[in-house]
């Protein structure tokens, strides 16, 4: 580990973004355009106050894990990884780097997506905005740890495409948004009392309500950090130097 | 045998590299087949061969990111891959592996900085490859040559011992790539040794040795004269025909590494 290089990695990546003023315009906008369209769907019944707060777990989630999974693999294939990894490049350095730069874009991402989601589409929330924010922001960062580690496993960008609908979708399928997670079938019920993405969808909804105490919502956010953490640990062990 | 043991390590401070019974496996066939070979210090080496003949394998088994089956590489004294030796050694891969959405100087910038390397250096590359005029350039925005030679540059950073160069001068016109030799040439004055890959015949005749490979198997290890000679022809293309016609290899290691590969 050596900050100097985690760092001038995480600008790096930045630096890169910012040349892509389109690539910054979408992450910036997009999952807020979504939460809005849901918002208008549901805008003559009460729905949007049961499942906005999902909506700001689910939609930088799956855009974070894209983009990361994405640009991660880019450098694999066009060989800047190769070289990095002939030099002096540690490998926790150039995942941590990546985590770093779309970290700092998840924040902004999501303190958009949350102050759309609460001012214009007028999400009620009980509970304390922070925590919400906090939150969300840790879910935005766990897509993007997830596509770390996902890039790992994949050799093409159709692989990489794939692992979404692998590794997201069943997260978003049973992290109680289509019905509460209490009633899924036993076996689909303990599976999805791992699966991180429902912890984000737990904490969000219930600091919505104001449902449930802090420390509750803490120990669901510790979770997540967890993951988050297990899953840039991982993805810098599967990092290989050596190639076949 | 005391003194044979104690020539050997003499012998190793000539070579830069040495690679002793290399064997390297890709989709389930041989790419390299027990190869041998030594690369004496502070020269220019020219590796050619056509392509599929394994030139890229060995370099990426030299500079240690290929997944070797057997054998041993030693790089400057240390096993090839080793921590120490990547301040050591530079890599340029035969696409240029640099970022297209970041300028000349942003690259080496970055570049510099996983090296640690000083912040002087950037300059320093960017004059000796004349990349100048483009360095606030996109690299994106430029042609195949000068994007080239940003990976070139990047790769010259901290000034390695060891340059490892896959096809470095493919598709440069004839100016730009008369000048890369200068350099080339500049840098092996200054002690560097430079393995240098090519499939363009013509490039032989600037380099100080030759290895020859076909088939992941040597054909020659020796001068440009010596191959010349060996074969009695003026022309580096109709030598190798005439090694792979006459069946035997031309073998002839360098004084100083000779002892080590003959072990």
């Amino acid at each position: 580990m050596n900050l100097t290089r985690t760092f001038a990695t995480a600008g790096r990546v930045l630096g890169q973004i910012r040349h892509d003023h389109r690539t910054v315009a979408l992450l910036l906008v997009v999952p807020s355009l979504l939460i809005g369209l849901v918002a208008w769907i549901f805008v003559d019944t009460d729905y949007f106050t049961d499942i906005g707060p999902a909506m700001i777990a689910l939609f930088p989630f799956i855009v974070m894990f894209l983009v990361t999974s994405i640009s991660t693999l880019r450098e694999r294939r066009s060989g800047t990884l190769e070289r990095l990894l002939s030099m002096p490049m540690g490998k926790g350095d150039f995942i941590l780097g990546y985590a770093l730069a779309f970290g700092l874009l998840a924040v902004f991402q999501t303190a958009i997506a949350v102050s759309f989601a609460v001012w214009v589409c007028g999400l009620e929330i009980e509970g304390s905005l922070w925590l919400l924010f906090a939150v969300a922001v840790a879910d935005a960062l766990l897509g993007t740890a997830l596509g770390l580690l996902a890039s790992a496993f994949a050799r093409s960008e159709f692989q990489v495409v794939q692992f979404m609908p692998l590794i997201v979708f069943p997260q978003i399928l049973l992290g109680g948004i289509f019905i509460p997670r209490d009633q899924l079938p036993e076996g689909l019920e303990a599976i999805s009392e791992w699966l991180p993405l429902s912890f984000a969808i737990d904490a969000l909804q219930a600091v919505a309500a104001d449902s449930e105490s802090a420390e509750w919502i803490t120990a669901k956010l510790l979770v997540i950090v967890a993951w988050i953490v297990g899953s840039i640990v991982l993805g810098s062990i599967t990092l290989r130097r050596r190639t076949p | 045998m005391i003194q044979h043991m104690m020539n050997n390590s003499d012998a190793a401070s000539g070579a830069a590299i040495i690679v002793q019974d290399l064997t390297v496996v890709r989709g389930g066939a041989p790419v390299l087949d027990r190869l041998s070979l030594a690369v004496p210090r502070g020269r220019i080496i020219g590796l050619l061969g056509p392509s599929g003949s394994g030139k890229t394998t060995l370099m990426r088994a030299i500079v240690g990111v290929q997944v070797v089956k057997s054998g041993t590489i030693e790089v400057l004294g240390l096993p090839a891959g080793s921590r120490a030796l990547r301040t050591r050694m530079g890599y340029v891969t035969q696409q240029a592996s640099v970022y297209d959405d970041l300028s000349v100087r942003q690259n080496l910038a970055y570049f510099r900085r996983i090296i640690g390397a000083p912040a002087s250096d950037i300059d320093r590359v960017i004059e000796r490859t004349e990349l100048g005029p483009v360095a606030g350039r996109l690299v994106g925005s430029l042609s195949g040559g000068q994007r080239s030679r940003v990976s070139l540059a990047a790769a010259l950073l901290g000034a390695p011992e060891v340059l490892v160069l896959d096809e470095p001068t493919v598709g440069l016109d004839p100016v730009l790539r008369v000048e890369l030799w200068a350099l080339f040439r500049s840098l092996a004055d200054d002690g560097a040794t430079l393995l240098i890959s090519s499939h363009v015949m013509d490039e032989a005749k600037r380099c100080d040795r030759l290895l020859l490979l076909r088939d992941g198997a040597l054909l020659a290890d020796d001068t440009v004269q010596g191959v010349l000679q060996v074969t009695a022809t003026d022309d580096v293309e109709q030598a190798f025909l005439r090694l792979i016609e006459r069946d035997e290899p031309d073998l002839r290691p360098t004084r100083e590494t000779k002892r080590r590969t003959e072990r």
